[in-house]
């Protein structure tokens, strides 16, 4: 069973809004990112009212640069206080990257070397973000493609002292570990079996793709297809360690039809809702089941 | 370190932002730029840069073909890159960079394309307000109109197009058929236009508007009290205006704000 009354959850595309609005699977919620809605009025805003009175919401947002140490931009942070409020989202969550530089935004999820200073701007800024909106955020691990200098601190440890100085919860991307492991070289269980599983408030499940130019020797954090194997097994792995937590299919390119995407959900929903000893054994996840 | 995060960033943007990658072996080439995956990063801020233009101007994109656009795209990407974390507003100001760009100087209606298309957006996201509807504007006392003044709808946006016929060029790319729009080009008569965009019922419309309703509501966005919003209108026209029929279309179209009260 979920603890939660989130189970298996879909990141929501427009395309599919009639179909997931009128979606009646237990459990069942849905993610978006929350600087799509950042607007003062129009569909956009009331297609997302509309969508909330059916279901339950998750905002992801990509824009704060929490590892920044500039403060997250006022403007837009009360915006997104402001749809916090309208909405009441049963989950908020940003990563653990920086995005904006002087004022210009880097549409993308930037690395930094995770420094004793470094902690402390991110600290702070979470600070700021948990103060705004008037409840925790949870932080989502980076897909890595860089070896970076200066790392002063291991990844886990880092977010268990942010979860310590801030309270905030955490979001566990597999996908991510997987991607992060094979380009960097280290063991993906061994990420998974120090994750800090109290803090663990969301975990997100999506595909990843080979470099179009380096092949294998470079995984990609694409979203665009589904999810591998080997990332059922680190979910399953995971699973049955930590129990059951909200749990999201990410798909943002080649986006396949909605019933096509609520398999992935239904395979989610099975790993959920059996016990951890069934999760230990790792069985397969790749047959349809019928629905 | 105090500061390390900040150098680190300066440099992560600066190599990010080059208009080339850093070459490997060159001393000066910081140590995460010259790794392959460095590539990801400049390849995915770049892509959602142009990707978001495209999507901001899809019939621009239409009218130039997908390549050409997202060649302009990547330039305009390079010049003003994001300053505003919500990408569906990105490209402010594309109509004017096309405007002076060399490879745009023989399509000289592609910046009255891009031009209205922002409207749209602009009308997309606007503010919520209740429109002024036909019963309250007839409810105001003959004594008030001498000084009421009537504000567009917040989501109203409207432009007169010297240029050519760039609410003609649009409406012909709103269907998905091909020998429609290629019939619609062809009918097209190579003159100025104008354009009114308005958010009824929570749907953006676009609707050609003639220079007396650009001028009208140029008027009332200026506070101007009616009667010198209506002469406003008439002295573009003077021989046709139909002030009544002005009115009419503005409030079926609902870009005017309901009175306050």
């Amino acid at each position: 069973m979920c603890a939660a009354p989130l189970c298996a959850g879909l990141g929501l595309k427009p395309q599919h809004f009639s179909q997931a609005l009128a979606c009646r699977r237990p459990g069942l919620w849905f993610e978006v990112h929350p600087e799509n809605y950042l607007v003062e009025g129009g569909p956009r805003r009331a297609w997302l009212r509309t969508l909330r009175a059916e279901h339950p919401l998750s905002l992801h947002s990509v824009s704060l640069s929490l590892a920044s140490e500039a403060p997250p931009d006022a403007t837009r942070l009360a915006q997104l206080a402001a749809l916090v409020r309208e909405l009441e989202p049963a989950l908020v969550s940003e990563h653990l990257a920086w995005s904006s530089w002087q004022g210009a935004y880097l549409p993308d999820l930037l690395p930094f070397p995770r420094t004793g200073t470094a902690l402390r701007a991110i600290a702070r800024n979470i600070d700021a973000v948990q103060s705004a909106l008037g409840r925790p955020i949870a932080i989502e691990n980076p897909s890595h493609y860089l070896r970076l200098d200066g790392h002063e601190w291991e990844e886990i440890d880092f977010l268990s002292e942010l979860v310590r100085r801030t309270d905030c919860q955490l979001l566990l991307d597999v996908n991510n570990v997987a991607v992060s492991a094979h380009n960097l070289g280290t063991a993906p269980e061994a990420y998974l079996d120090r994750f800090p599983a109290h803090a663990v408030a969301e975990i997100h499940l999506a595909g990843h793709s080979p470099d179009p130019a380096l092949g294998q020797a470079l995984w990609i954090d694409s979203h665009d297809c589904a999810v591998a194997p080997a990332t059922w097994a680190l979910y399953q792995h995971l699973l049955a360690r930590i129990g059951p937590r909200p749990t999201l299919i990410e798909r943002d390119g080649n986006v396949p039809d909605f019933s096509e995407l609520l398999q992935e959900q239904e395979l989610t929903a099975i790993c959920l809702r059996r016990p951890a000893t069934e999760n230990a054994k790792n069985p397969e996840v790749t047959a349809c089941p019928a629905t | 370190m105090p500061g390390d995060l900040t150098a680190f960033q300066r440099a992560f943007t600066q190599a990010l932002l080059a208009d080339a990658p850093p070459m490997p072996g060159r001393s000066d080439a910081p140590a995460f730029a010259v790794q392959p995956g460095f590539a990801v990063y400049r390849n995915t801020v770049q892509s959602a840069c142009i990707d978001a233009l495209e999507a901001n101007y899809p019939v621009l994109t239409a009218l130039v073909g997908h390549e050409w656009l997202r060649s302009a795209a990547a330039e305009y990407a390079r010049q003003q890159p994001p300053r505003d974390v919500r990408l569906m507003v990105y490209g402010e100001d594309f109509a004017d960079f096309l405007g002076a760009a060399d490879s745009a100087a023989d399509l000289p209606y592609l910046p009255a394309v891009a031009r209205l298309e922002r409207l749209w957006r602009e009308a997309h996201i606007a503010a919520d307000a209740p429109a002024l509807e036909t019963d309250m504007l007839r409810a105001v006392p003959t004594e008030v109109l001498p000084t009421l003044a009537l504000a567009p709808h917040p989501a109203a946006r409207w432009h007169w197009f010297e240029q050519g016929p760039a609410y003609s060029l649009w409406q012909a790319h709103q269907g998905d058929a091909a020998e429609q729009r290629a019939a619609d080009l062809a009918a097209i008569d190579w003159r100025p236009e104008g354009v009114l965009i308005t958010r009824p019922h929570g749907q953006v419309r676009v609707a050609p508007a003639s220079l007396a309703t650009c001028a009208f509501l140029l008027a009332c966005a200026d506070a101007q009290p009616l009667p010198q919003a209506l002469h406003a209108a008439q002295a573009t026209d003077p021989q046709t205006f139909d002030g009544g029929a002005l009115l009419a279309q503005l409030l079926s179209a609902g870009a005017l704000r309901a009175l306050p009260g």
